[in-house]
């Protein structure tokens, strides 16, 4: 469903602060595949997903949905096979806009967009329903400009809007992260539903190893711009942190850096 | 009482300025509020339109043929400006700077149009002699000709087509790319596009306005649209400070963004009336502007430093 082979990306090329994000990634994912990423800090986790979404060029390398070379394609026309949920609350939505408004404007995401109306009657009924599966009220709430929202319920709504028209790909770039630990089990939990019931395939960064094991059936490590470690099935289901440590640091060499991955 | 008399006298005159003003204001609010750009390019097309308008006009083009010449080349301008910002990568406000001074020279072309060196700085288009749709002669007048009526129609005409527009699609991607440009590029919209479109739309509304302006006063000249950009943010400054709180639909916004402009020409001829030289009247209008500017910002930063209603972009 998704292939990533050989992709590189430096920024800065030829400055002090030049840096090779991504270093010969490869990855590949079937279809219906819930890979959770973990990392240090500048692994190139979100860099991967960035790549992918087609934020900027990559240097070399090739980038499949779907069977489409999107390599090429700018963001906005890879759009229409990508869903994207961000770690800031404020990226995923429009504040100025009303919560009915921008599950309007996703419902049309990769379509053409002409004169026709933008929020039709029946679609606030759809959205209606869809809402209340979210649990936190903003069924209620549709004409609320999106600003006046908490984190957690931006962040459920880019969720919905990102899976609102299915998705190839699904892309999670540490969602919760920037949540308390209350709204980010519940986010989590909404994610867990909607991945299931629509059977999407998955790339969620987390800085969590404990939800990067629980979650998903397949759990890819990295360092230093590529993969060091891919777990799938029988095996990553009895993958402890511990032992996620332990394997990090005979692969890489290195101790893992990151106290906040471990404790939180 | 001489005083209260010539201000009332001056009225009529001062709210079909704002009216025509009222026009270009909402260009700008197009620019300034829905895609979050100062657009500089209005400082010329609000001359180019009033320029094509004029020079088609005594060349025997009837007048509604020529308003809509006067449209589409604002929206040139604006498409100009736009491919300097999304083609070029120069800032949002140096490509309206580039088109603004580009225009300077294109203006004078267009109103030297058949005359001997090809360019001229001023324009009169008489009422007597053509068929105008409004002329400040007529302004204290009551009968149909009269200016404020046609200018109201064609103001609540204006604002229907917007409020229409900015419900579709096309209008909603626009407004979600000034409001989250990340967004709306991970929603599939080509923010690039929208914003090109949405320069167009303004300037072919600043320069409609100019078109009216130009036939309203008598003439059009190459300096008509020096500071307008700051006329179209008092308007828009002003209509927002006085009907923010009460006017929430989106057509009441642009509304008040046309009764702002009236407020700021019956504010003019206020201090006009007061013995303020028509010299000082720029230096005036900066100053209010850039006080009104002032004031949220100050607010925001010492008062407490409360949260704005609609969110905070990087809270």
């Amino acid at each position: 469903m998704l292939e990533i082979s050989n992709v590189y990306k430096t920024f800065n090329k030829g400055t002090v602060n030049e840096k090779t994000a991504l270093n010969g990634l490869s990855l590949k994912l079937e279809e219906g595949d819930f890979v959770t990423v973990i990392g240090g800090n500048g692994a190139g986790k979100s860099t991967m997903l960035n790549a992918v979404a087609g934020v900027w060029p990559v240097d070399s390398g090739k980038i499949v949905i779907d069977g489409v070379d999107v390599t090429a394609l700018p963001e906005h026309k890879r759009a229409k096979y990508i869903g994207r949920v961000f770690q800031d609350p404020m990226t995923g939505t429009a504040a100025t806009m009303q919560i009915d408004e921008n599950l309007a404007l996703a419902k049309r995401r990769g379509k053409k967009r002409g004169l026709r109306t933008n929020l039709s009657k029946a679609e606030t009924a759809e959205f209606k329903e869809l809402l209340k599966v979210l649990d936190l009220g903003l069924e209620d709430r549709l004409t609320s400009k999106v600003g006046l929202l908490s984190g957690g319920q931006r962040q459920a709504l880019t969720l919905l809007m990102a899976t609102l028209e299915k998705p190839k790909v699904l892309l999670l770039d540490e969602h919760t992260a920037a949540l308390d630990p209350k709204t980010a089990a519940k986010v989590l939990d909404a994610t867990e539903r909607i991945v299931g019931a629509n059977q999407l395939t998955t790339l969620m960064i987390t800085h969590n190893m404990k939800d990067a094991i629980t979650h998903g059936n397949r759990l890819v490590m990295m360092n230093e711009g590529h993969i060091i470690l891919d777990i799938k099935g029988e095996e990553k289901a009895k993958l402890t942190v511990e032992e996620l440590l332990h394997q990090f640091e005979k692969v890489s060499g290195q101790e893992f850096t990151s106290d906040k991955a471990i404790l939180g | 009482m001489d005083f209260l008399i010539g201000l009332l006298n001056a009225m009529p005159g001062a709210v079909a300025q704002g009216l025509i003003w009222g026009i270009m204001a909402i260009g700008v609010y197009i620019t300034y509020k829905i895609l979050d750009v100062a657009d500089l390019t209005v400082d010329g097309s609000l001359c180019t339109g009033g320029a094509v308008c004029v020079i088609l006009t005594i060349n025997g083009t009837p007048v509604w043929v020529a308003f809509l010449m006067a449209f589409i080349a604002g929206l040139l301008a604006g498409m100009l400006t736009g491919i300097f910002h999304t083609k070029f990568g120069i800032p949002a406000i140096l490509a309206g700077i580039l088109t603004q001074l580009a225009l300077y020279s294109i203006n004078l072309h267009i109103m030297g149009w058949g005359t001997d060196n090809g360019s001229k700085s001023n324009l009169p288009v008489s009422v007597d002699k053509y068929k105008l749709l409004v002329s400040a002669r007529y302004v204290r007048e009551i009968s149909l000709r009269n200016p404020l009526l046609l200018l109201a129609i064609f103001l609540v005409v204006i604002i229907a087509i917007l409020y229409w527009f900015f419900g579709t699609e096309l209008g909603a991607s626009l407004r979600a790319t000034g409001a989250n440009g990340n967004m709306a590029r991970a929603q599939g919209i080509n923010t690039n596009t929208t914003k090109v479109l949405g320069l167009m739309l303004s300037n072919g509304l600043v320069a409609l306005s100019g078109a009216l302006l130009a036939e309203y006063q008598g003439f059009s000249d190459v300096n008509m649209g020096r500071g307008a950009i700051v006329i179209g943010l008092a308007a828009v400054i002003i209509g927002e400070v006085v009907f923010g709180k009460i006017f929430r639909n989106f057509s009441l916004k642009l509304l008040s963004c046309a009764i702002g402009a009236v407020i700021y020409y019956i504010v003019i001829q206020f201090v006009l009336r007061l013995g303020l030289s028509t010299d000082d009247l720029k230096l005036l209008s900066a100053l209010v502007v850039a006080m009104f500017l002032a004031v949220p910002y100050w607010k925001n930063k010492y008062v407490g430093g409360k949260r704005k209603k609609g969110g905070n972009e990087n809270a």
